[in-house]
Parts: C-alpha cells; structure tokens; sequence
C-alpha cells in the first residue's frame, strides 16, 4: 500500500494535493491533470473496479478548511492486491464542472448523472448528462445545502401542475 | 315433410342439450383447473363459493357479465367487436362432429376429420384481428406470434391425423373409429405412438396453453393478443381457449384412443368410456401447465418446423409403406 | 411533460418504411419488480436499443439521513432493499460504528451474521420465485414462498416485524436470541438442504429451462468489472469477489465457506451460483450457531454505544478545582461523534452495498451516500440486452435481481 502511495506521490506532484490516512488511504487531487491521474490508476496499478462516485456539498461545513464547495469522492479498489483507494476532487461552486470519467470506467456513467441531478456538478465528456432520479423537468438540485427537505405546497413541481393544467383547459 | 319438420326439431333439441353440456364442461374445466393447480403447488384452489368451491365459474361468469365493456381509443370498431365470436364460433363448431357414442353423433358428414381442421385454421382468424384491433402494441405483438404459432403447429398436427386417416381409410370420424374396434390393435394408439405425440404437442401449441402459451404470457406480454378486451368478450376470448381444449381432447380420443369402447360395457352410459378418457387428457393438459416453464417465440418456432413437421412426415411415409406391404 | 414531447419528436421520421418499433414496459408491468421502466426499440423481436428510466420510487433518503440521527437513519436503511433489510441495517451500522470508533461485542457479531445470512436465504428465495415465475414455471414461485414463510416467522419472534427488520443496531443488536429460536433456526437449517434439492429437480435440468437461460445475456469478466457488476452477477462470470472474503466484517472471518463463481458468465451460471449460495448460507448460519453456546450471556450491545436520541451537543463538564477565582467557565462544545468520514461496503445479497458518511461533529450525519448494487445493475441492462429477444429481456431483469427501493432510494 505504502509503496502505491509512493509511485503515485513521485509521478504526479503537480496533481495530488495531500494524502491523508483515515480509515482508508485519502488522496486529495487537483482538477487539473486529474484524467491522466486516472487512467494511469487504471491502466498501470490495476484498479479496475469503481466501487462508487459520490458528490458532497460542504456549505456551511464547520471544520472546512478549503474554499471550494463542493467534492466529488471517488473509491476505486484494486481487485489483485486487494487495496481501496479514496481521490477526492475539490469542484468550487463558481465554475462547477469536472472531468468525466466514463471513458475509463462504464459504471460512472449513471453515477455522475445522479451527481449532476442531486448537485449540479456538470461532468464534461459524459455522453448523456440529463438528471435521472428526479423527473426530467425539475428545477432546483436537491441535494445541495440550501434546498430545503420539505418543499412549500406551491413551489411542488410547478411544470408538472402547469401541463395538468394546460390538459384540464384544452 | 312430417318427418323432415321431426328431424330438425330433433336435431335442434339434440344440438342445445350437447351445447348445454358442452359449455358446462368448458366452465368446469376452469374451476378443476385452478384446484388441480393448486393442490399441485401445495395450496387449495378456490373453495368459498358453494360447497368446495363448486359455484366458482357461475360465480365468474356472473361477475364478467356485470363488468364494464371498454372500447378503447381508436379501436377499428367491426374488427374489434367480430373477433371474438369469430374464436367462440369455431371452437364451439367442432363439438357437433365428435361421435360421442355409437348412434350418437350429432353431424356425421363424409369429410368430419377435415371439417375440424379446417375450423381450427380459421380460429386463427379471430387471434389475428383482435390483436390488430385493438390500437395497442402489446396485443399487435401478442397477435402476430399467436398467428404464427397456431399456422405452423397445424400443419404438424395435419400430418399426425393423416397417418390415421391412411389407416382407418376415411374421413368420417364415426367410420375411424369403427376401423379402430375392428382393426387387431383396437386403438390405433399402438401403431401410432409417433403420430399420438406429435399430436398432443401440436395441439397444447394449438390452444396458446403453456409451454407454447408465449402470446398470451401473463408476465411478459400482459396477456398478449386479448388485452384490450373486458367484460364478456374477455370471457368469449377465455372459453374459446378452453373449448379448444376439449375439441382437441376430443379429437385425440377418437382418432388416436379408441372413441366410446372400453374393456367392459357399462349399463345406462354409453358415454362413460369416451369421457374418461377425455378427462384423462384434460388432466395431462393441466399437469403440463403446472410444471413446465415457457418456450421463447423463436425455440418454440424451431421445434415445431425442425422437429415436429420432420417426425410427422416420417411416420406417415412410415404408415404408408407399410400399409402397402401388409 | 418533457420525456413525453421527446418520444413524440423521434417518432415522426420521414422515411416511414425505416422506422423501428418502440415499446415501453411502462413502470406498471407483472414482471420488471417494481417500477422500472423500460423503452424498447425493437426491431421484429430483437431489442436493438433498451433506454431504463428510473426515479418513479426516489424517496430522498439521502437527504433525509442527512436531518435524522444516526440511530434513526437506521430505519431509513430498512426500506431502501426492501427484501433483506438486514443487510442494509449492517451497512449502515458498520459505516457508523467506523466513524465512532465503536467496538462490537463477539456475541453481536454472530448475531449479526446469523441475521443477514436469513436475509440472503429470504433474498434468494424471492430471486428464485419471481424468477421462474416470469420464464413460466408457476410451481416453484409457492414452493419457495412456503421457505420463505418459514424464516419470516422467525424473524417475527427475533425482532417483531416481517420485513423491516431495524434489528442491527449501531454498536451491537437490539435484544438477544431467546433459546426456542435459537431451537428453531436449528430446526430450519437441518430441513431446508432437502428442499433447495426440490427445487432444483423442478427446473435445473428440464430443456427448456435450460434453453431459456443458457448463453443468455453473457458477460465477459472484464466487462462485468468495468459495468460494476457485483454479487452474484459478477461471480457468475468468473470473479470470485465476495466482500466476505476480501474485506471481512462481523464474524465471516471466522466461519467457513466457499464462494461459488460461474464459468461462462451466462444466466445459468447465475442461477448455479445463487443456489450455491443458498447451501453456504445454510452452512453459515449453522456454524454460527454452534458458536452462539460458547458466547451466553455476553452483552448484545457495545457499552459506549450511542442512545436512540443522541444528544444534539455535549458540554465539556466543568473542571474541578475551578482554575481561578471569577473566570465564568461556559463549557466548551464536545462534539457527539468525531468529524471525519468513513467508508464501509456490505456483501449485500445483490451485489455490494456501500455506505460513506461524513460527520461534522453533531448528532446527524453531513452526508449520506449509499452505493446500492441495484442502481448499477440497471444501468447495464442496455448492455446487455442488446440483439436478445423481449422474452429473453424478462429473464435479464430476472436474473440481474434488482429492486426498485435500492436502486431510487
């Protein structure tokens, strides 16, 4: 594991901001750089498997210290030597957007549309960004720090009540 | 003129009591499916209505009766309404034919074999219409598989009974059966084991019934060909199926089991032989659909012209070659 | 609304000789488990292109854990697999007690174990129900719910409730296993080998079953790793990873068992490998058993584990002696549960449920990610149902075993 941590340490300086030990190895990278990142992760140290890509909003977040709002978590596991890896991608709220990576593994094509749906994180290079939990038309992205739980009975789906008016009216 | 006026209302009398029996053979067959099902799945069948459940097709027939008719959107109006009747009235046709016991069968005409053949391809008509009447694409899918099945499975079964028409040397169901009492084996399930199997595979893939009932899946087609309908022309749609059933039952018992004889007489029913056996081969039937998962359209389609057809034509070069020798 | 228009746009082509045929398995079908929707283009019967749409059951768990307590987003995880409900109550509590830095008692670990190995035998059952039932085989559909009757009612007298169970606490259990179900899931697992050998005559080797699910929807273990395929699906393709073994939690470091992986990766195999599954499972819940004896009367429940209402903020307590005359000593804010974050995965019966959580020091969770293996079954259902038949899309859903509660939350 130490020895992983090292390659990758030498090979991408410019990259990798911190690695940070918690329960598992935490690599904080930049944006820039980052696919190259990836797909050596890929291709060279053998971690086929993206167990998951998850959005987190750190509005608010009282032990923040970093500017950018959002982070875009990435687990990957390496199946051989059995190693869990987390990369953590800081993505600030003013130009929201970050690398797809689609092209290295499929799975993160349906996640990084839940992350754009629940976040409004735009992933460029993903080949069908549209939002898939929520209906198609929604305005809004409610995992986000100032969405609130419950909605008021008037902001509720507003185009959803317009087209069932438009169909009572017709 | 007396005696012409005699024989119609005769016949007329005749033709309603069969119909009347016929139809509360079809309802039952219903309800001692669903017990037999059931207790081969560990459970009881339907036993609420009337003592063990025995009321349960009035019941259902009741309840179909009083149901809304729905005719969907953009249904094409005659073709919708005609279909239905169209399956009933040839399914329900072919009762007049079976010789039911010796001087008893209520139309003996010359062609009876294929009078009933020909019923059975133009029962096909009723599947293809409703699934193109009905405006939706689930029943359009469920009718074209259902039309290509039933074509390709008539032709097997065709050439199953004309194995036994080269034997018995006739068309005429009652005369098939007497070449049957006369001929040395006595029922010509013996020298036409190949034709008989042929015959009951093509016959389940005839009725739409599991493993052949694709069509009209219930998980996968929502019902297929009769999705549209409700109410009463639903329930035309479910007795044709099983009408089929028991015309094809029917059919095997005279053909293939000997029609009315049995081991020993037994006084006061001269029927009882033909239905025992009837009741044997609706049992098998039902066994079947318990037990067996579904064929995929296009297996189902292979089986029937690279298996069935191939084995058919087989026995009857066979029955033929060998006719010519003895 | 806006998928609407969009499926009216794409029909009117101008060349109408060409068009493709669409059909939506819309979300109310017998056979896609749920609401699960599913736009076909076919071509005579020949799926050329499956687009699944999903969020008709998007309950907003995520958002909601991040406003419950920890001990209260529990019973949140119950809905989400609605089916083996134990093993997503384990998840959650595994990812809670890294964060806490909790240790679990011996005897909560076998308890534990013995839970979620039901929940795979209750899981597998189902599978194998709805499975049959859809390629027609309707018999083996009530032999199976007769099983799982069975094992529902033990649940009932563990922890009271059928389907939600809310057993697996954070720390521990709720409460211990009284002696007549330990007597019973004796009972159950000396009964039940003779009965998965019932089911198997049925089905494994009748034609057309095997002419239904051979060389079905085969994936290739590569490609499989890269879909993200777990569970079941992926061992049926030749991978033998299995959470249990590879990261072990709870008392699987213990027991013995085998993990059974498939050769071609068809839906055979699948099959082969769940029913494997359901003797290990069996095998499991015996061993775990045996070593409840040697663990009577240990706690159920680790001490320092959280209440049901975890206070919203601690106060440091006042220092005694008090430092210095006139100071006022307000207290300082300890935090309930240390910030940080914690990753723990589950070998749920699907596939591989993955919990992340980031804490900032109250009582609730800042952040609550579940990676349920449903959601990423569907999204390689195009894949693999590209040039199959419709009939052979029922056996696909079938046999990637989703349900819909995991895949929306």
């Amino acid at each position: 594991m130490e020895e992983i941590l090292k390659r990758i340490k030498e090979k991408f300086p410019s990259v990798i901001l911190e690695i940070q030990e918690k329960d598992y190895p935490t690599v904080i990278c930049k944006r820039r750089g980052f696919l190259e990142f990836m797909k050596y992760l890929k291709d060279e140290e053998g971690f086929k498997y993206l167990i998951d890509l998850a959005g987190v909003d750190y509005l608010n977040y009282p032990q923040k210290n970093f500017e950018e709002r959002f982070e875009v978590v990435y687990h990957l596991y390496n199946l051989d030597n059995r190693v869990l890896l987390r990369i953590k991608v800081r993505v600030p709220e003013a130009d929201n957007w970050q690398y797809s990576v689609t092209s290295l593994w499929e799975t993160a094509n349906w996640f990084e549309r839940e992350c754009y749906d629940m976040f409004g994180i735009n992933f460029k290079g993903h080949p069908n960004l549209k939002r898939i939990l929520m209906p198609d038309d929604w305005e809004g992205h409610p995992l986000r720090k100032d969405y609130p739980l419950y909605l008021e009975e008037e902001q509720e789906w507003t185009k959803y009540k317009e087209f069932i008016q438009k169909i009572k009216t017709s | 003129m007396e005696s012409v006026i005699g024989k119609l209302i005769y016949t007329v009398i005749v033709a309603v009591i069969i119909l009347v029996i016929a139809l509360l053979h079809v309802a039952y067959l219903t309800y001692a499916e669903r017990k037999i099902i059931a207790r081969m799945q560990q459970r009881l069948g339907p036993n609420r209505v009337g003592p063990r459940g025995l009321l349960q097709p009035i019941a259902d027939m009741l309840k179909l009766l009083t149901k809304e008719d729905l005719t969907p959107y953009g249904v094409d109006k005659p073709i919708f309404y005609i279909a239905p009747f169209i399956s009933l009235v040839c399914a329900g046709t072919g009762v007049a034919l079976i010789p039911l016991w010796e001087k008893l069968v209520l139309s003996n005409i010359n062609v009876g074999l294929l009078f009933i053949l020909a019923l059975s391809s133009l029962a096909s008509y009723g599947v293809i219409l409703s699934g193109w009447g009905s405006n939706s694409r689930y029943a359009f899918l469920g009718g074209l598989r259902a039309s290509a099945q039933v074509i390709s499975y008539e032709i097997a079964m065709s050439l199953a009974l004309l194995s036994v028409v080269l034997m018995a040397g006739s068309l005429n169901l009652m005369d098939i059966v007497k070449a049957q009492i006369n001929s040395p084996y006595k029922i010509y399930l013996i020298p036409q084991i190949i034709a008989f199997y042929v015959f009951i595979i093509s016959a389940v893939a005839e009725c739409n019934r599991v493993p052949f009932d694709l069509p009209e899946a219930e998980t996968e087609l929502v019902a297929g060909y009769f999705v549209e309908y409700s109410a009463m022309r639903f329930a035309i749609f479910y007795l044709a199926e099983y009408f089929g059933m028991v015309i094809m039952s029917a059919l095997a018992v005279t053909c293939f089991l000997g029609g009315w004889v049995g081991p020993f007489e037994v006084p006061y029913i001269p029927f009882f032989w033909f239905l025992l056996k009837l009741y044997i081969l609706l049992f098998i039937y039902i066994w079947v659909r318990a037990t067996l998962p579904r064929y995929r359209y296009d297996q189902l389609m292979g089986l029937g012209w690279k298996v069935l057809i191939p084995v058919a034509l087989i026995n009857l070069f066979l029955t033929a070659f060998l006719k010519l020798i003895f | 609304m806006a998928t609407y228009l969009e499926i009216n746009k794409k029909q009117t082509k101008e060349d109408t000789w060409e068009e493709p045929f669409y059909l939506n398995m819309g979300p109310q079908h017998p056979s896609t488990h749920g609401v699960l929707r599913l736009y076909l283009e076919l071509e005579g019967e020949t799926i050329v292109n499956c687009t699944p749409i999903i969020g008709y059951l998007h309950r907003g768990v995520e958002k909601l854990g991040e406003n419950l307590n920890y001990n209260q987003t529990i019973v949140l995880s119950d809905r989400l697999d609605y089916i083996a409900s134990a093993a997503n109550n384990t998840a959650f509590a595994l990812a809670f007690e890294k964060l806490m830095n909790l240790e679990v008692p011996r005897r909560a670990k076998l308890l534990r174990t013995i839970v979620c190995e039901m929940a795979r035998i209750c899981n597998h059952l189902l599978w194998l129900a709805t499975h049959a039932l859809d390629i027609g085989a309707m018999t083996v559909f009530l032999y199976c719910f007769r099983d799982r009757e069975w094992l529902l009612n033990i649940y009932e007298k563990i922890c009271g409730a059928r389907l939600t169970h809310s057993y697996v606490r954070v720390g521990g259990v709720r409460q211990d296993f009284t002696k007549e179900i330990i007597d019973e899931l004796y009972k159950f697992t000396e009964e039940f080998p003779p009965r998965i050998y019932d089911y198997e005559t049925l089905i494994d080797v009748n034609r057309i079953w095997l002419k239904r699910t051979k060389g079905i929807a085969v994936v290739p273990a590569e490609q499989a790793i890269n879909l993200g395929l777990t569970g079941p699906v992926l061992r049926g393709s030749g991978v033998p990873y299995d959470v249990r073994k590879f990261r072990p939690y709870d008392a699987y470091g213990e027991v013995e068992f085998i993990v059974p992986t498939g050769k071609n990766g068809d839906t055979y195999d699948r099959y082969r490998v769940r029913m494997e599954e359901l003797r290990q499972s069996n095998r499991i819940i015996r061993q775990c058993l045996d070593k409840l004896s040697e663990t009577e009367g240990e706690p159920v429940l680790a001490e320092n584990a959280p209440d049901l209402l975890i206070p919203e903020r601690i106060k440091e307590p006042k220092p005694q002696p008090v430092p210095k005359k006139g100071v006022i000593f307000r207290g300082i804010d300890k935090p309930v549960v240390p910030p940080g974050e914690a990753f723990a995965s589950i070998e749920s019966p699907k596939g591989e449920l993955a919990v992340y959580v980031v804490s900032d020091g109250s009582n609730k969770p800042w952040r609550l990610r579940v990676r349920t293996p449903s959601f990423v079954h569907i999204s390689a259902i195009p894949h693999m149902a590209k040039n199959h038949m419709i009939a052979d899309l029922i056996a696909i859903i079938g046999t990637l075993d989703i349900v819909l509660g995991d895949s929306d939350r």
